[in-house]
């Protein structure tokens, strides 16, 4: 059974200005659907990749996953618990102790007044758990030295901060780790060592992540599963290496044709057209239609489901 | 290469501070030809936005050039102050940050920014600075140049945005742009076309560009040339195709190696060990030598050697040619 | 910290350098010793903050103990000797014989005594509204806000003076006196609070999206825990900037309030009182007994307000 099962999972925000500028400037109220009817299951010790570009609403799934937002329509269920609408307070904490994220900004998300020490623990120390030696411990797992408990976050560069944000997530000994754009700030020397040893903690802890980014070559070297997003809706779902080699969805195809590429120097590309919309107002039947090669009539009028092509699930009428 | 529009020679920029002074660029020293992109590539720390800060007199004190030259279209430019250094910008270089928002004033009308720019630095009338303003845009591909003259920056997606900031940089018809992260903040699908921007722009005008970015990727599809700068020196300078398929130094063979790249699958990344080390504790020698893997005592107690005739890996033991990408 | 238990595999003990160490090799330590104004504004306040905590011991007359009084001294130019024990009253006396130095001393007691109670009250209530309006927000922030704002349209003496009032209508007139000091108190303070609310509150928007705080939710900190464990440490560099800023409004608003006769009691008196009874004798040529008490306060305001300056772009590193 599937560790995480995300079903027609739906967020929509109220970005709707004050109802005072409302009534004056006779505005109506404006709604933004970060996320529209997402559906797929993340397999226990597996990793789980969701790739997309800005307002494709990655970072709010993650969110709504780990319980920082509710969802407003649809249910995420971890291990069978349903965070959103659980009654039963034991069974939520329990659930809750088992997810922790990983940030994107290694340096808004440590407490800049806070010793190292009591923010890796704080997850434990938060539940009362015993907290004695664990820091120091984790240091070393995450590859820091033992003595770096006792300094500031400031002392420590990018990469580092990233290592000590790992070891706050693994200190309460979760099972599912959101990762959202863990290694987006980070150089490329320190993001290949930031992401190898994510690998060979997931290898050693049986860990199970859940992979937010909106770089299609980091997942590859690190997921089990893809799933790519557009303006909050799923648009394809497949193994990293069926999604390389056999994109089905035109989106998929130009994220993959416009990625820079290091081979091919001096590459006269014929750039993607057109720029991500306004999600606010999103185009009718599939979003990707007014940019879409293939476009016809019925992606105008009607959203594509989810349907099985070729070992992989894709949302697009004309994919074949 | 023709005539060098761009000459930097033996620049050292300093930054005094109570622990001592610190150099965020430590004697670079190369050329940008007309019509040349020059690939600028490094990891934060390493000095490449600092260099490219000093080119155009944008250092903020206490941050100094204390050592060297740069020439832009022969003219030395590095001792000029105030008013004759703003004079030149814009009208010999032209500068696109990485963040379109705030390079733009965000109170003005883009078209009042352009024709601003265009009168400073040009002598036309003010009817025909408009009518520069509108090719400008139309040449950066802003659909309706002519009726978004009239808007706000905050009306334009991030992408055309960063084409206005491109039009902005190019209108005054400078010699040099200079290109610092432009397309970092973008989408991938935008970052493209960012790219193909610039690329066909600076051929058909044939202006120097010096791309400044930490994305190798970028660098290999825009570049003729690339320099890689590691500590506030150059690790290794060379056409791009060299420097990217056969690094002869062994940070730049480091840094190929740890980049993910679509048809690596899912194999483990090369990684280099530790990090960029701080400018207030360098060590000794070659700066890179506690994290390379082929360090030998020489390169602990000396600097890394001079790149022969601007070309070539600043390293004792070169990697040889036929050495793959890890 | 030392005394906690280490893992065998630990070789070295750990020592965390203290806080007063990091301290003491801050940036911030750095410019204080190279800026003579806040070395000398600093000085001069903790001079004075000393000599009025010890005015007992340092001075040379108790001008409350009638015994020490006599009438035959009134009116002493300064630097003219006692007539009966013949030391010196180095800044004259007043009409009844009081040495003008040692009133100064005592009045400085009241005067700063009052000035940073009225500021901590001022700090505790704008701290906890501020907070509370930036962390919660919704509608207690608009009613906090709301409140803050009305305020702000009187001017802070006015509200003093209506406080003032009020009190001295409802407490009987035996307790008036004694009563008069915490009236004062709470009067400043209560015109104050605003600005510290209002700091606090824009500090707090910005921490409360940092990711180190979206960690702490996540982990099932409750809200209470996160504002003063997470943010509250935060917010605090200007809220001492404006803290000492305020201390030195605090001390002018008590001396106008006691000039203005609805402060201090003359039998506990001011700085301000003091200038209040200088004041009539300006004329007829004592004019020591208004010059030195004025002299003094405004050296205290001074110091106390450049101190602030410094503070402030000390701590604002985009200043520097």
């Amino acid at each position: 059974m599937a560790l995480v099962s995300v079903a027609n999972l739906t967020r929509i925000f109220d970005v709707s200005k004050p109802w005072l500028n409302r009534v004056v400037e006779r505005r109506k109220k404006a709604f933004l659907t970060a996320v529209s009817d997402v559906s797929f299951d993340i397999e226990e010790r597996s990793v789980y990749a969701l790739v997309g570009e800005s307002g494709s609403g990655k970072s709010t799934i993650g969110k709504i996953l780990v319980g920082l937002l509710p969802p407003t329509e649809g249910s995420v269920k971890i291990r069978d618990v349903d965070l959103a609408r659980e009654r039963d307070a034991a069974r939520v904490d329990a659930v809750r102790a088992d997810i922790q994220m990983i940030f994107q900004d290694p340096y808004a998300s440590l407490n800049p007044r806070w010793r190292v020490r009591d923010i890796i623990v704080e997850p434990v120390a938060a539940r009362g758990g015993e907290t004695k030696g664990m820091a120091e411990k984790l240091l070393e797992q995450v590859g820091l030295s033992a003595r770096d408990a006792g300094k500031f976050p400031h002392e420590f560069s990018g990469g580092q901060r990233q290592r000590i944000c790992i070891a706050r997530a693994l200190a309460s000994e979760p099972k599912l780790i959101v990762c959202d754009e863990p290694t987006s700030a980070l150089d490329v020397s320190v993001q290949a060592q930031v992401l190898n040893l994510m690998s060979d903690l997931k290898d050693d802890l049986g860990l199970t992540y859940l992979f937010i980014s909106h770089d299609l070559t980091v997942v590859q070297h690190i997921s089990d599963k893809v799933g790519v997003l557009y303006l909050g809706r799923l648009v394809e779902e497949a193994a990293p290496d069926e999604l390389f080699d056999d994109p089905k969805h035109p989106y998929t195809q130009m994220l993959l044709e416009a990625a820079p590429k290091l081979g091919e120097f001096g590459r006269e590309v014929d750039p993607p057209k057109g720029e991500i919309p306004d999600p606010i107002n999103p185009p009718p039947g599939c979003a990707y239609h007014p940019r879409c090669p293939l476009a016809e009539d019925i992606c105008r009028k009607e959203r594509p489901e989810m349907r099985a092509l070729r070992g992989a699930r894709v949302a697009c009428h004309m994919a074949e | 290469m023709s005539e060098a529009i761009l000459s930097i020679r033996d620049l050292t920029v300093e930054i005094p501070t109570r622990h001592g002074i610190l150099r965020p660029v430590d004697g670079i020293s190369y050329d940008i030809g007309r019509g040349e992109v020059l690939g600028i590539v490094g990891e934060s720390g390493a000095g490449k936005s600092m260099a490219g800060n000093a080119v155009i007199g944008l250092l903020s004190p206490p941050a100094r050039i204390a050592k060297g030259e740069i020439h832009v279209g022969g003219t030395r430019i590095d001792h000029l102050k105030g008013d004759a250094m703003r004079r030149l910008r814009g009208k010999e270089i032209g500068m696109v940050f990485q963040d379109p928002l705030t390079s733009l004033n965000p109170l003005l009308r883009i078209g009042d920014q352009l024709t601003e720019t265009i009168l400073a630095h040009l002598d036309v009338s003010r009817s025909e600075a408009e009518k520069r303003a509108v090719a400008a845009l139309d040449e950066v591909g802003i659909p309706g140049a002519r009726e978004r003259i009239n808007s706000y920056p905050h009306e334009f997606s991030g992408g055309m945005r960063q084409r206005v900031v491109i039009a902005l940089a190019l209108c005054a018809e400078p010699s040099l742009i200079i290109a610092d992260e432009p397309t970092t903040a973008l989408d991938v699908s935008v970052q493209a076309q960012i790219i193909a921007l610039l690329k066909s722009l600076c051929r058909n005008r044939g202006t120097a560009v010096m791309l400044i970015t930490h994305d190798m990727g970028v660098i290999a599809e825009a570049a003729d040339r690339v320099a890689v700068m590691y500590a506030g020196k150059l690790a290794e300078l060379g056409p791009v195709r060299d420097v990217l398929t056969t690094p002869r130094h062994p940070y730049t063979d480091g840094l190929m190696g740890s980049t993910p790249l679509a048809s690596r699958g899912k194999a483990r990344l090369h990684q280099i060990p530790g990090a960029m080390p701080r400018l207030d504790a360098l060590p000794s020698g070659c700066a890179f030598h506690p994290r390379c893997p082929y360090a030998q005592d020489k390169c602990s107690a000396d600097p890394g050697p001079d790149l022969a005739d601007g070309n070539g890996a600043a390293c004792w033991f070169p990697l040889p040619h036929d050495a793959k990408v890890a | 910290m030392t005394d906690r238990q280490l893992p065998p595999d630990m070789p070295i003990a750990v020592k965390d350098p203290s806080r007063l160490s990091i301290a003491l090799q801050s940036d911030f330590f750095y410019t204080f010793k190279r800026s003579p104004v806040a070395i000398i504004s600093f000085a001069v306040v903790v001079i004075m903050v000393l000599a009025a905590i010890f005015a007992p011991l340092v001075a040379p007359y108790n001008p409350f103990d009638p015994a020490s009084l006599n009438l035959m001294n009134g009116f002493s130019r300064p630097m003219t000797p006692n007539a009966f024990t013949g030391d010196t009253f180095w800044l004259g006396t007043d009409d009844q014989g009081r040495d003008v130095f040692s009133t100064i001393l005592y009045g400085m007691r009241i005067s700063l005594f009052v000035g940073a109670a009225a500021v901590l009250f001022a700090m505790i209530l704008g701290i906890t509204l501020g907070l509370l309006a930036g962390y919660v927000g919704g509608w207690t922030e608009t009613i906090i806000m709301r409140i803050a704002d009305v305020q702000l349209t009187f001017p802070a003496i006015l509200v003093a003076m209506l406080i003032f009032g009020i009190a001295k209508g409802v407490t009987p007139v035996e307790h008036r006196d004694q009563m008069a000091i915490w009236v004062l108190i709470i009067a400043i303070g209560l015109s104050d609070w605003v600005q510290f609310a209002r700091v606090v509150r824009g500090a707090t928007l910005v921490e409360k999206n940092k990711e180190y705080v979206q960690a702490a939710r996540l982990i099932g900190r409750r809200s209470p825990a996160i504002m003063v464990r997470h943010i509250l440490p935060n917010v605090l560099s200007p809220v001492l900037v404006i803290a000492t800023i305020s201390l030195a409004l605090a001390i002018i608003a008590e001396a106008t309030l006691s000039f203005l006769g609805v402060g201090a009691p003359p039998t506990q008196p001011s700085l301000g009182t003091l200038i209040r009874i200088g004041q009539g004798f300006l004329f007829s040529g004592e004019w020591w007994i208004l010059l030195f008490p004025a002299a003094t306060l405004l050296a205290l305001a001074l110091s106390v307000n450049l101190l602030g300056d410094w503070l402030r772009d000390a701590l604002n590193p985009r200043l520097r």
